[in-house]
């Protein structure tokens, strides 16, 4: 569909002129006003970005919805925007998550209401440009905008090391993309003076350059991702988040590090890609294997899930360099069902956070007795976590696993230990949070979710039980881009 | 003999500042304590005069005047107007600051009028003496706006410091250029570039000219390891005077680099590019990492300066049109960014208090969330996040770089520009994430409100739609003599 409607902009955009509109409302007298503009915007990204999915062309690897207008000339930069079957599920796990984190924080926040919900829907259509945009400067103003927001959102709201995290989260990332800004002049150079992500993929490049173009693409996406060694920023950040920045984080952010190997590393620099991989499929299994035994012993909620954030992302790398199409759609599954799993798993924590005002496991113990509900609730999302069968998280790992037996038993093997330990990490958690004797007065005190929370949590329980259980229209909707990047891929370049 | 009075035609911008900063002396003379803002008026009634001026006389051709001392092209009369922006945003920042102080006197302005002056002539000069005369003009007036409290220790130890190691740099400059001048035999920037192309002039001489020449210029763009002055004379002066020299001098140095290395010594280019390359290296290392040990906020940003200068040093290593115009973009930038800067510092300041430690900064979000907004878009802007005016800043210096082969430069730039990042986040840390430690009101005129608030909204703005400026840069570039 090719209609002369601007829908993708206007998905972009929508959101941030309601978050100019939140911040607007000013001081916390206004809160309610903020609540309120905050969730209409929030919806109605929502709403028009359903359109995108309906309209959507399955049969066709093309971008579609282009939208492009010169941008500034003196570099030859365009406003050029686009979707294909890989940037649109994430477009919509986005556009879904913003209403559910603005309803998250709906009485948690007291303070700065404004700048809270601005700044998460701010942030949403910015997010929304990372993955729409075609041209590679405005990719790089998106990608790095995304952090403005995301440091507030920690520094100001988040627990008491906040500063730390905020600011370790902020130059990690800085890191990675300021080499990817290098890169990506350099390609500019070399194709003549283009910004347009698209010609950079039919770009010849030499050997040489192609590793090192590799290299300063690998830094910044693996920070973002985030890879063994360099996941060090995630569980500092994750633990003095806010909720909804957790959320935010796990669900989307960690998204665009592996959205980021789809439309750069792979494409552009094919040979330096398959050369590479095995050190990047060592990196993904380490992280599989190494970050799931350190989930085990986590004291801390909120980190043990950002551990085993860090465990599933392996997973979608992994894929990824695994050159065919159960690998590739395997991680893309994954991407999206590790969204839903680890925004609930983070919402589950923080309904006990917001209860207890503590994220230690030792503080819990038999909260079934006061909690049923919410304790039925955590179990399914505990064990979708965990890889179930029939839960969104196995389907995406079932297929990486049958990517890798193709290339390497061991592979497929190491891999696949993770439903072991992936069980082993998350059930434990559980039973000690949930189960046993009432651990303590305050646990006693405890009352169980309220109607807002029980929305929240039905919403994404249908999501993950439906994904797991019909895969389908998601892999339906990727599978023709998947299909012409492989084809893309095993052609060399030099 | 005939006397044929030169054209003054091109200058006349220059001429009537001259007469406007007698007027303003005379008129503060007679208008007594009670009216000291007609100095202040007129004074902005000269720039805006001079603004006038320059642009009715603007056009594309080439005019030269003096027996060929004194040049009117593009570039100049763009540049001077973005110095009288600059000038004047820099009056109405500092007016209630310096009335404060007690400083709101006739002389406040003359000086600033007589740098502006120096300004235009280093932009407009042709010829060594001019350009001279021109840097002389202004540093004096620096010099004693610097000392104009003179019952304050620390600002006369800043002059006196910024005086001696100014006068030092001049008479390198001037060595320098003597050495060329007994290489060539000229002092006529256009003739210089032919008589070295011919290659009638001795090269060893010519190239130790070059050496002092540039130690000359990196002196007064404070670039590395010619930097020591800036940290002490920027804690030192007055905030209002070190808001004036962090701004708009850059703007006439960025004239005066492109008159003498670019227009006169284009050609030695192969032999002042390893010269910049190691000024810029040095000058944005030493820079950011000393920026992180600063806790007061004039000394960060001074060596923030420091750092930014390398930046725009390395705009002039590629030697084309492409890397001179992103220099310009950058300096435009970076003014735009330390106007906004320092006056953010003014508005914590209160009768009585001076805030100069970042510590000031502790709480701003609270106290005033706009103004902590504006200090949040001036901060990433600084270090160079997108979409702010300071990303296309380094985005179009960088391209430059990498245009030219330096793709190693580049990658050391943006390491170095990560380290920078930490200290701009440290002031948002502060301003966000801390608790205030008075809740004083924040409360400024409404014009500083207006100007500061458009300050903030241009670096947000001009970051989003950078392509009218980049075009601008070029123009001027394109068009210079």
């Amino acid at each position: 569909m090719s209609s002369g409607f601007p829908l993708l902009s206007l998905i972009i955009w929508l959101p941030i002129v309601f978050g100019v509109a939140v911040f607007a409302t000013g001081s916390d007298r206004n809160a309610a006003l903020a609540r309120w503009i905050a969730l209409v915007g929030s919806l109605l990204g929502f709403l028009i970005a359903i359109p995108l999915g309906n309209g959507f062309d399955t049969t066709t690897s093309a971008m579609q919805f282009t939208e492009s207008y010169p941008w500034f000339e003196r570099f030859n930069v365009n406003y050029h925007i686009g979707i294909d079957g890989i940037s649109m599920p994430l477009i919509l796990l986005n556009c879904f998550f913003t209403p559910i984190v603005v309803m998250a924080g709906w009485e948690v926040i007291k303070e700065r209401v404004s700048q809270y919900m601005g700044a998460f829907l701010v942030m949403s259509g910015i997010v929304n440009g990372v993955f729409a945009s075609l041209d590679a400067v405005l990719f790089y103003v998106f990608w790095e905008a995304s952090l403005i927001p995301m440091f507030l959102i920690i520094g100001i709201w988040g627990g008491p090391n906040r500063v730390y995290a905020a600011i370790k989260f902020f130059l990690y990332t800085l890191l990675g993309s300021l080499l990817m800004l290098v890169a990506l002049i350099y390609l500019y150079q070399t194709s003549g003076g283009s910004f347009s992500i698209l010609d950079y993929h039919q770009l010849p490049i030499p050997f040489t350059p192609q590793i090192l173009i590799f290299i300063a693409f690998f830094l910044a996406f693996a920070v973002k991702v985030p890879m063994w060694p360099v996941h060090t920023w995630l569980p500092d950040a994750h633990v003095e988040a806010p909720t909804g920045g957790s959320v935010i984080l796990a669900a989307i952010l960690l998204k665009l590090g592996g959205y980021g190997f789809l439309r750069f590393a792979l494409p552009i620099t094919p040979d330096a890609s398959h050369y590479l991989a095995s050190t990047v499929i060592a990196l993904s299994l380490i992280a599989v294997v190494y970050i799931g035994l350190i989930a085990l012993m986590q004291a801390d909620m909120k980190k043990l899930i950002a551990y085993s954030s860090v465990a599933h992302m392996g997973f979608v790398t992994l894929g990824f360099f695994l050159f065919n199409a159960y690998g590739i759609e395997g991680a893309m599954v994954q991407m999206i069902s590790h969204g839903f799993i680890s925004g609930a798993m983070f919402l589950c924590v923080g309904v006990l956070y917001d209860r207890l005002h503590s994220r230690q496991i030792a503080d819990y113990g038999g909260v079934v007795n006061k909690m049923p509900v919410f304790a039925a609730f955590f179990m399914l999302f505990a064990m979708a976590n965990a890889g179930l069968p029939g839960t969104s998280g196995f389907v995406g790992e079932f297929m990486v696993i049958m990517g890798s037996i193709k290339i390497s038993f061991w592979y497929a093997f190491l891999a696949a230990t993770t439903l072991i330990t992936g069980a082993a990490y998350t059930l434990w958690m559980y039973k000690r949070v949930i189960f046993g004797a009432v651990a303590s007065p305050a646990v006693e005190g405890l009352e169980d979710i309220s109607k807002r929370e029980f929305a929240i949590l039905t919403i994404l329980a249908i999501f993950v039980l439906w994904f797991g259980l019909y895969p389908y229209p998601l892999t339906d909707v990727m599978h023709a881009s998947v299909d012409h990047l492989l084809n893309h891929v095993s052609n060399s370049k030099l | 003999m005939n006397f044929i009075p030169p054209d003054f035609a091109p200058a006349s911008s220059e001429i009537f500042i001259l007469i406007m900063v007698c007027v303003v002396m005379l008129a503060d003379l007679g208008a007594g304590e009670s009216r000291r803002y007609v100095a202040y008026l007129l004074t902005q009634m000269a720039l805006l005069g001079c603004a006038i001026l320059t642009f009715l006389s603007f056009s594309t051709d080439v005019s030269q005047t003096f027996s060929g001392m004194f040049v009117d092209d593009a570039m100049a009369d763009i540049l001077k107007l973005m110095v009288y922006g600059t000038v004047a945003a820099v009056l109405i920042y500092s007016h209630s600051y310096i009335e404060d102080r007690g400083m709101l006197r006739g002389e406040f302005f003359s000086l600033i009028l007589f740098a502006t002056l120096g300004m235009m002539v280093m932009i407009s000069a042709s010829h060594f003496l001019t350009l001279y005369i021109g840097l002389e003009l202004l540093s004096l007036s620096l010099y004693a706006l610097v000392a104009l409290r003179r019952d304050s220790v620390v600002a006369t130890e800043a002059a006196m410091k910024f005086f001696v190691l100014g006068a030092l740099a001049s008479g390198f400059l001037l060595y320098g250029m003597s050495m060329v001048y007994g290489a060539t035999g000229t002092l006529h920037v256009t003739q210089l570039a032919q008589i070295i192309q011919s290659e009638a002039s001795s090269r060893e001489v010519l190239v130790v000219g070059l050496v002092f020449i540039v130690a000359g210029i990196s002196f007064k763009l404070s670039a590395a390891p010619f930097h020591m002055w800036a940290p002490d004379v920027y804690e030192g002066s007055p905030t209002a005077v070190t808001l004036f020299i962090g701004s708009a001098p850059k703007l006439a140095a960025f004239g005066f680099v492109m008159r003498l290395l670019i227009e006169g010594l284009g050609e030695m280019a192969a032999d002042w590019q390893g010269m910049l390359v190691i000024l810029a290296v040095m000058s944005m290392a030493i820079g950011n990492i000393a920026a992180i040990a600063q806790t007061n906020v004039k000394r960060m940003l001074a060596y923030s300066t420091i750092s930014h200068m390398g930046f725009v040093l390395l705009g002039f290593i590629s030697a084309d049109s492409n890397g001179y115009s992103s220099a310009l973009f950058y300096v435009f930038a970076y003014v735009l960014m330390t106007l906004g800067s320092f006056a953010v510092i003014m508005l914590l300041c209160r009768y009585g208090f001076e805030a100069e430690n970042i510590s000031d900064f502790k709480g701003l979000s609270k106290r005033n969330a706009w103004y902590a907004f504006v200090t949040l878009l001036l901060m990433l802007s600084l270090a160079g996040i997108p979409p702010m005016i300071g990303f296309y800043a380094k985005f179009a210096v960088l391209q430059a770089v990498i245009n030219a082969g330096y793709i190693e430069l580049a990658i050391v730039a943006v390491l170095l520009s990560l380290i920078g990042a930490f200290y701009y986040l440290r002031i948002i840390k502060l301003m966000y994430f801390d608790d205030p430690e008075t809740d004083e009101p924040i409360l400024p005129n409404s014009d500083v409100k207006i100007l500061l608030s458009a300050n903030g909204f241009a670096v947000l703005l001009l970051g989003i739609f950078p392509q009218a400026l980049m075009g601008l840069s070029l123009y001027a570039i394109q068009n210079s003599m």
